[in-house]
């Protein structure tokens, strides 16, 4: 398998070449979904085939390295273009190519009749091929250059439909707001060069944990490192970004904004774990910002009228509980969490497509409802979304939240723990009023226009099998006192060497059955106060007064970000544009223009344009030259 | 015959050329005085060939003169596309060779 492996990446970018290049020659959807999709399935083949060949390894060999070529070879640096396999990238991988490939399958009948088809499915295509080298890299270079490139291909897939401002305002403020990560990133890149002097991350990690780096410096590398999660995986305070990116096609929003993206900093935190387990000051900042995360995102939620929106804000808490598990050293049980909220995450912006595709690009949920009885699949393939999402066992969500909140709890983090079930308790309450405002209650949209329908079989297959595996998701992870954690021990020889600088927390058996309980009954008790609300009683909202407006106005925040950062930048741009610029650039340019111009004025006289002047003047010269020479 | 009197007639040819080429307004006639030149060096050459005896100076007198013709052709046509940009041969219009 080893050898055939460069076709994982190879295979997108071929496909991303294909319709890129002459999509709009072949100008048939046909032959370029299936382009698309194909080689996606392409790449997942060859996925579960090296997934399992890594399972019939021992253990401790689960590490294949597959060098391509070497990339840059400058005195001391080496970097080669070479992939790691080992069970942390192969579970992204399975994601990325598989939940892709529903997602390729389904945009099949969303994007159809779009005229920019074929670029779709091209920017689609280099998505993944820009992932699968973030995940697959085995050095800091090679993940940065996956990392730029998802960000590339979310900013051209953010403002796909060029044609409207604000999807292109949508694009810049991604792009703009990933720089802000990409600068983290890279500096934390200087630092491990300069610290280890290598990129490769075994050599990185080793060095890193044989103590002859100093603490602070560890710190701000793990610091950096997070900044730049923080922009990819939309955390505060770069979170900002990810509600507006919305604005893209919902394929789109399924498999970058959901699913695979913006989990990179998950995995990027997962994938240096060793480097954040050596500074507790950085695993602190993660726990706290993924809970405050958490909370914010939620609390937003409930108020939001926009179905992408709500989900939005949901993945941004959704990912805040990711590194709330990486903040407690749990890596692998925010990696589990990665997997399960893609594919109910996927599976409920894909059901908010079929939605929006059946209602006439209508998205706000106060002009749905009754929607249950025109999309039946649509419906109980959402619903099953929901009530992952929730956390209601045997629901995949139920084992990754629940196994969250329990290492939260066991790892001392009280009060941590007890913003995160509250955030659990939003969390059912909110996407409870999505599905009630969307599916239950009134026809609030107008009849006469709006003739919603089933969406087509390309579109209900890929709901479905997510659907099925939202519901049998969960059982990778079950708890510890009914069985083995599959997922845990799978990817234990990735953290083994994390692991064991985290202060070990044992798990007491019926505590943990009282957490288990007691979460679910968090659950139950949000669906049934939402049900309650949003269904029986027909509510479209809740609550009036300066907080709940707050809410629904995000806290104001990209107001603040408005007045106090991008102001004052553009009036100090303008100052420097007016002052710097014209006076000192233009100034230095144009000055040494006058001064040669003013020192060559009475000489350039010399210079008739007439031949024969001249033909006098080096006469002039030979005789001289002559009179010279006869007379030394 | 003495070698002096065939280089007092290349000197003066020779300046005569130089002179016209520096004083002179017509294209045309500057062109004659470049020949003039080049034909009062060859008169120098020959007569130092037979002079010392040596046939070397008579080859080189045949190349100038081959140069010569194919200079004149390129020359004279020079001069024609000049007159028919300007209308006219006198070099004191042809003054646009300055910055």
């Amino acid at each position: 398998m080893v050898k055939y492996f460069y076709l994982i990446t190879l295979l997108p970018l071929i496909g991303f070449l294909v319709n890129g290049l002459f999509g709009y020659k072949i100008k048939n959807e046909k032959v370029s979904g299936i382009i698309g999709s194909a080689t996606i399935l392409g790449s997942f083949v060859i996925t579960i085939l090296s997934f399992l060949e890594l399972l019939s390894l021992p253990e401790s060999n689960r590490a294949v390295v597959v060098n391509l070529f070497d990339w840059i070879t400058s005195g001391t640096i080496n970097i080669k273009v070479s992939y790691l396999i080992d069970p942390l990238s192969i579970t992204m991988c399975l994601i990325i190519t598989g939940v892709g490939f529903l997602i390729h399958v389904y945009s099949i009948g969303y994007m159809h009749g779009d005229k920019g088809f074929a670029r779709f499915f091209a920017f689609m295509n280099l998505f993944i091929f820009a992932m699968l080298n973030l995940v697959l890299g085995d050095n800091f270079l090679l993940m940065f250059l996956g990392w730029e490139g998802v960000g590339l291909c979310s900013y051209l897939l953010i403002g796909f439909f060029y044609e409207k401002k604000f999807t292109g305002d949508a694009a810049n403020k991604a792009f703009w707001m990933n720089r802000i990560g990409d600068f983290g990133f890279m500096t934390a890149m200087f630092f491990i060069f300069v610290a280890t002097k290598s990129l490769n991350f075994a050599t990185v990690f080793s060095s890193i944990q044989s103590n002859t780096i100093s603490a602070s410096i560890i710190t701000t590398i793990a610091l950096l490192l997070f900044l730049g999660a923080t922009g990819k995986s939309a955390q505060i305070p770069l979170y900002v970004w990810l509600p507006d990116a919305m604005a893209g096609p919902t394929p789109v929003s399924a498999l970058i904004h959901a699913a695979t993206m913006v989990t990179a900093g998950v995995y990027m935190v997962g994938r240096c774990s060793v480097i954040f387990a050596l500074s507790p000051l950085a695993m602190n900042v993660v726990l706290i910002i993924g809970c405050l995360t958490a909370f914010m995102a939620a609390t937003i939620a409930i108020k939001q009228n926009d179905i992408k929106k709500i989900l939005a804000y949901s993945t941004i808490s959704q990912l805040g509980f990711m590194f709330m598990a990486m903040g407690v050293g749990a890596f692998s049980t925010g990696i589990f969490h990665v997997t399960t909220h893609a594919f109910f995450k996927a599976l409920m912006f894909l059901g908010a497509g079929s939605v929006i595709h059946g209602m006439l690009d209508e998205q706000d949920v106060t002009r749905m409802g009754g929607l249950k009885s025109y999309m039946k699949t649509t419906f109980w393939t959402f619903l099953v979304g929901g009530i992952a999402i929730a956390g209601i066992p045997p629901f995949s969500g139920f084992f990754s939240k629940d196994e969250i909140l329990s290492k939260l709890f066991f790892s001392g983090n009280y009060v941590v723990f007890a913003v995160a079930v509250f955030t659990a308790f939003l969390t059912a309450f909110y996407v409870f009023r999505l599905i009630g405002l969307t599916f239950y209650g009134k026809e609030r949209f107008d009849s006469h226009h709006v003739h919603p329908h089933e969406s087509p079989a390309t579109m209900t297959v890929p709901l479905i099998i997510l659907a099925v595996l939202s519901v049998v998701g969960g059982f990778i992870g079950m708890p510890h006192i009914f069985s083995t954690n599959l997922i845990e021990h799978w990817l234990e020889p990735v953290y083994s060497k994390a692991l064991v600088l985290i202060p070990e927390h044992h798990a007491v058996a019926s505590t943990e059955i009282a957490l288990i309980i007691s979460s679910v009954l968090v659950a139950v008790i949000a669906i049934i106060v939402s049900v309650n609300l949003f269904i029986k009683k027909g509510m479209l909202t809740i609550g009036t007064g300066k907080f709940f407006e707050a809410m629904q106005n995000k806290y104001y925040v990209d107001e603040w970000y408005d007045k106090n950062i991008v102001t004052p930048i553009r009036k100090l741009s303008d100052l420097s544009y007016s002052f710097f610029d014209v006076k000192i650039i233009d100034g230095l340019v144009n000055g040494s223009g006058k001064f040669f111009r003013n020192i060559s004025f009475d000489w350039r006289k010399l210079q008739t344009g007439i031949a024969q002047d001249y033909a006098i003047i080096s006469i002039a010269g030979i005789i001289a030259i002559l009179l010279y020479v006869i007379l030394r | 015959m003495q070698l002096n009197f065939f280089l007092i007639l290349a000197l003066i040819l020779f300046t005569i050329g130089v002179l016209g080429v520096l004083v002179r307004r017509n294209a045309i006639i500057i062109f004659m005085c470049i020949e003039l030149m080049l034909n009062s060096v060859n008169l120098i050459l020959v007569a130092f060939s037979s002079y010392l005896g040596n046939i070397n100076g008579q080859i080189f007198v045949f190349f100038i003169m081959s140069v010569a013709a194919a200079e004149a052709a390129i020359g004279l046509a020079i001069i024609i596309a000049l007159f028919r940009n300007k209308q006219t041969i006198n070099i004191d219009e042809m003054n646009i060779l300055k910055w």
